[in-house]
């Protein structure tokens, strides 16, 4: 388990655990970002990081993606 | 837990029925647009009381049945997270709408669905649009209709949006939904059995304790407690039954391993996925699409910030070379109104209500119209912006920057509107969810020289440096702008504001081009708060300062004095026609001069001058810098009448002149720095208030800013005579 932060671009992950605040977890889950959702790295750096979930891409502030643990899918 | 909305209608008149329709759906969707294609021009924006949140309504006609619409906030859920998420399912609970349209991306159906899934658990009588499915069909994406019906247990109308396609088909189905007598039948997503008994026992314990009885509600209810809802829970109130759903939810993570919450949000997708598996079919693979590959490009390392900065130069550059034309008929239009309503009276006339008309009204009038040509083409740039869907990779991109001073890349959005007014940018702020960064950005939020400053460093900098300085300085008054925002935002956010960065997240919408419709609706919701908020409180400031330039009058001796004096060149044999005007001219300025000198304003502008003076203003710079506060462009008329040029603008001549003649390049310059800084117009103070939600936020914005220009025009201005900088 690592956080989003440290995938590679490219990889094909899935979710494992969303360590953060109640409501953030709320926010993520609606945007389907639950545990064993299946997600591909589209970009990271020393910003946001960019995926693709569910056929939709969206962008996670770095402070947020260090909070979501991926394994490989 | 709601009492601002009525109970949704239903009525049978005698030209046909009256139902009440909620669009409900995910931000990107395409909502708005399917909103404007059912109202037309028939909608209206208010506000739902004690929150910030827009409440959109409109309605048209269908058949002989009268639709009334209301487009609820854009959601991704029904969680109590957002005032935006608990206003949308209050008016589906409370408000009772006859039918709900759950408008859904084709191309992003499961993640969706998530919102309809909790829109169906509620019951509520629901169509469902799969719009933008032109787009979805392009990318291989195949739906069978009748078995996605079946499976969701909705009917869906394929549409498309911006095209309008599908209008009729929806309003078909929402008409037809509403009109069946069934009762209120509910989606029930199976949790699974451990879940399910817990379900079970909290709705057990909700019916006993006499909160509800519909079992379509006490099952939501009871999901919701175990969700750790926390508008629910404060609902319910009762101690025994939160116990008892907090001893459920934590049973349930030690069993099954993750927070219930997590678990129930597993299942709904779990259903969706289901749903989708059978019933939709990816023909082409390709997981990359054409706004990926545009993507790599825009958002890398090495690219994406050089692109960020063209385009926002062609912004800027839009917006100063295309506007100034325009700011210029304008301001001829007014002129020529002012003139010709003066021309109702005889000439000379002295007449309070002439004065009223044309300087007080007219002139406050054209105080906000003049800039509204500039304001107007920065909104047109940014909506096109928004809706192609690169503003989220701009947001994106300045995230890295603004997250050295304690922002993220949504504050971004508001700052660049700044520029246009402040007050739209400041209700831009709606986005950021989290108090302090919004409060943050509000406060710095006027260090973006909005449009109606440009008149101000025009006049200066058109008459103090040589035509090849004019732009770069321009460029520096704003940059200096720029960089006190993200020193003030770095003082707040290790003082006031202190806390961690609250993360964040954000859609990233396919790339799509935008409609002139589409841009000019969107330019127009931002032009729209400028003319209706700011425009309406500049105008009141305006009437208030032309009363106070106008009163107390000089004595009528000395108002005679000029009559005769006019009249007396009138009378001249001796001169060319030419030389009457002139020497007329010249004496029109000097009564205006003359009457300001008397006026309230120029005695306040006396007062408050010996303040000033460390700054290097005198009386006339203070008395300008008063009339200010209604709007910054007046700054640049009044000054015109203090220096007795009459009525002129940034670009006269003779006013450039005057101000060569009696100030420095140096001091022109502490003059603008001192603008740029300086409390920022009433409407902005009213705004803040508003948004902020107290007087405390309005008045430490206005009071702060007005201190710090204070104190950095006097740095910059002592500091400059000591260096004999010509002063």
């Amino acid at each position: 388990m690592i956080p989003l932060t440290e995938a590679r671009p490219g990889q094909r992950v899935r979710v494992s655990k969303v360590d953060c605040g109640r409501s953030l977890r709320t926010q993520l889950f609606a945007m389907g970002l639950t545990p064993g959702a299946r997600v591909e790295v589209l970009s990271v750096n020393d910003g946001p990081v960019i995926l693709s979930v569910m056929g939709g891409r969206l962008m996670l502030g770095r402070a947020m993606a260090d909070k979501v643990l991926i394994k490989e899918a | 837990m709601s009492n601002y909305v009525r109970q949704g209608e239903s009525t049978v008149s005698a030209a046909g029925k009256v139902i009440t329709v909620a669009l409900a759906g995910n931000p990107n969707s395409g909502k708005t647009t399917i909103f404007n294609a059912l109202t037309g021009a028939r909608q209206h924006v208010g506000n739902y009381p004690g929150v910030t949140v827009e409440k959109k309504e409109g309605s048209c006609r269908h058949g002989r049945t009268k639709v009334n619409v209301i487009d609820l906030p854009g959601t991704y859920s029904l969680t109590a997270y957002s005032a935006e998420e608990l206003i949308a399912r209050d008016v589906l609970i409370h408000d009772k709408p006859d039918a709900v349209i759950d408008i859904l991306d084709a191309s992003n159906l499961e993640r969706n669905l998530y919102l309809a899934v909790q829109i169906m658990e509620l019951g509520v009588p629901l169509v469902l649009a799969l719009n933008m499915s032109d787009v979805a069909r392009q990318r291989g994406l195949e739906f069978d209709l009748n078995l996605l019906q079946k499976l969701l247990g909705a009917p869906i109308v394929p549409t498309v949006g911006h095209k309008g396609t599908g209008r009729e088909a929806l309003l078909d189905a929402a008409v037809e939904v509403a009109g069946n007598p069934k009762p209120r039948s509910a989606l029930k997503v199976d949790y699974g059995r451990e879940i399910e008994a817990e379900i079970g026992a909290l709705q057990d314990g909700i019916e006993r304790a006499g909160i509800e009885t519909d079992p379509v509600l006490t099952r939501w209810l009871a999901v919701k407690l175990l969700e750790g809802d926390a508008a629910v829970r404060e609902r319910v109130a009762d101690q025994e039954l939160v116990a008892a759903a907090d001893g459920a939810a934590r049973r349930l993570e030690s069993l099954l391993g993750d927070s219930a919450e997590a678990l129930i949000a597993d299942r709904r997708y779990g259903f969706i996925s289901g749903a989708c598996q059978e019933a939709v079919r990816s023909t082409v693979e390709s997981r990359h699409t054409l706004s990926d590959r545009i993507d790599s490009v825009v958002t890398s390392r090495i690219l994406g910030l050089p692109i960020f900065a063209l385009s926002m130069f062609v912004v800027f550059l839009l917006t100063f070379t295309l506007g100034k034309p325009l700011a210029d008929g304008v301001q001829a239009g007014v002129d020529w109104l002012g003139q010709a309503t003066a021309r109702l009276w005889p000439t000379g006339s002295e007449s309070s209500l002439k004065s009223l008309l044309t300087d007080g009204i007219i002139g406050g009038v054209g105080n906000v119209l003049v800039f509204l040509p500039n304001i107007l083409l920065l909104f047109l740039a940014i909506a096109f912006l928004e809706d192609s869907g690169y503003m989220a990779r701009a947001a994106f991109i300045m995230d890295r920057l603004m997250h050295k001073i304690g922002l993220h890349g949504k504050s971004f959005i508001p700052m660049l509107v700044g520029f246009g007014c402040t007050v739209p940018a400041i209700m831009a702020t709606r986005t950021l969810e989290n108090r302090r960064d919004r409060l943050v950005t509000i406060l710095v939020l006027p260090f973006m020289s909005c449009g109606a400053r440009l008149p101000i460093y025009v006049l200066l900098i058109g008459a103090f440096f040589p035509q090849v300085w004019q732009a770069p300085m321009l460029w520096i008054i704003y940059t200096i702008g720029i960089v006190l925002a993200i020193a003030a935002a770095k003082v707040l956010r290790s003082t006031l504001f202190k806390g961690e960065s609250v993360p964040f997240v954000m859609e990233l919408p396919p790339y799509r081009m935008p409609t002139l419709r589409g841009v000019l609706i969107h330019m127009w919701e931002r032009g729209g708060q400028f003319l209706k908020k700011a425009g309406t409180i500049i105008l009141g400031v305006s009437i208030l300062m032309w009363a106070l330039s106008v009163w107390p009058r000089p004595s009528p001796e000395l108002l005679q004095r000029f009559d005769q004096e006019r009249s007396a060149v009138q009378g001249r044999r001796d001169l060319s026609s030419q030389e009457k005007q002139a020497m007329l001219s010249e004496l029109n300025n000097a009564t205006a001069e003359a009457k300001l000198e008397h006026s309230a304003i120029a005695h306040i502008g006396r007062a408050i001058a010996p303040a000033l003076r460390p700054l290097g203003f005198d009386w006339k710079i203070s008395t300008s810098l008063l009339g200010a506060f209604a709007a910054k462009e007046v700054f640049v008329s009044n000054l015109g009448i203090v220096y007795s040029v009459g009525q002129s603008g940034e670009e006269s001549q003779s006013l450039r002149q005057k101000l060569q003649q009696n100030y420095t390049a140096f001091k022109a310059f502490c003059i603008m720095l001192f603008c740029l800084i300086t409390c920022p117009c009433m409407a902005t103070v009213a705004i803040t208030r508003r948004e902020s939600g107290s007087w405390k936020w309005a008045l430490f914005q206005a009071g702060g800013l007005t201190l710090l220009a204070y104190v950095l025009t006097l740095v910059v201005f002592q500091g400059g005579r000591l260096l004999g900088l010509g002063v």
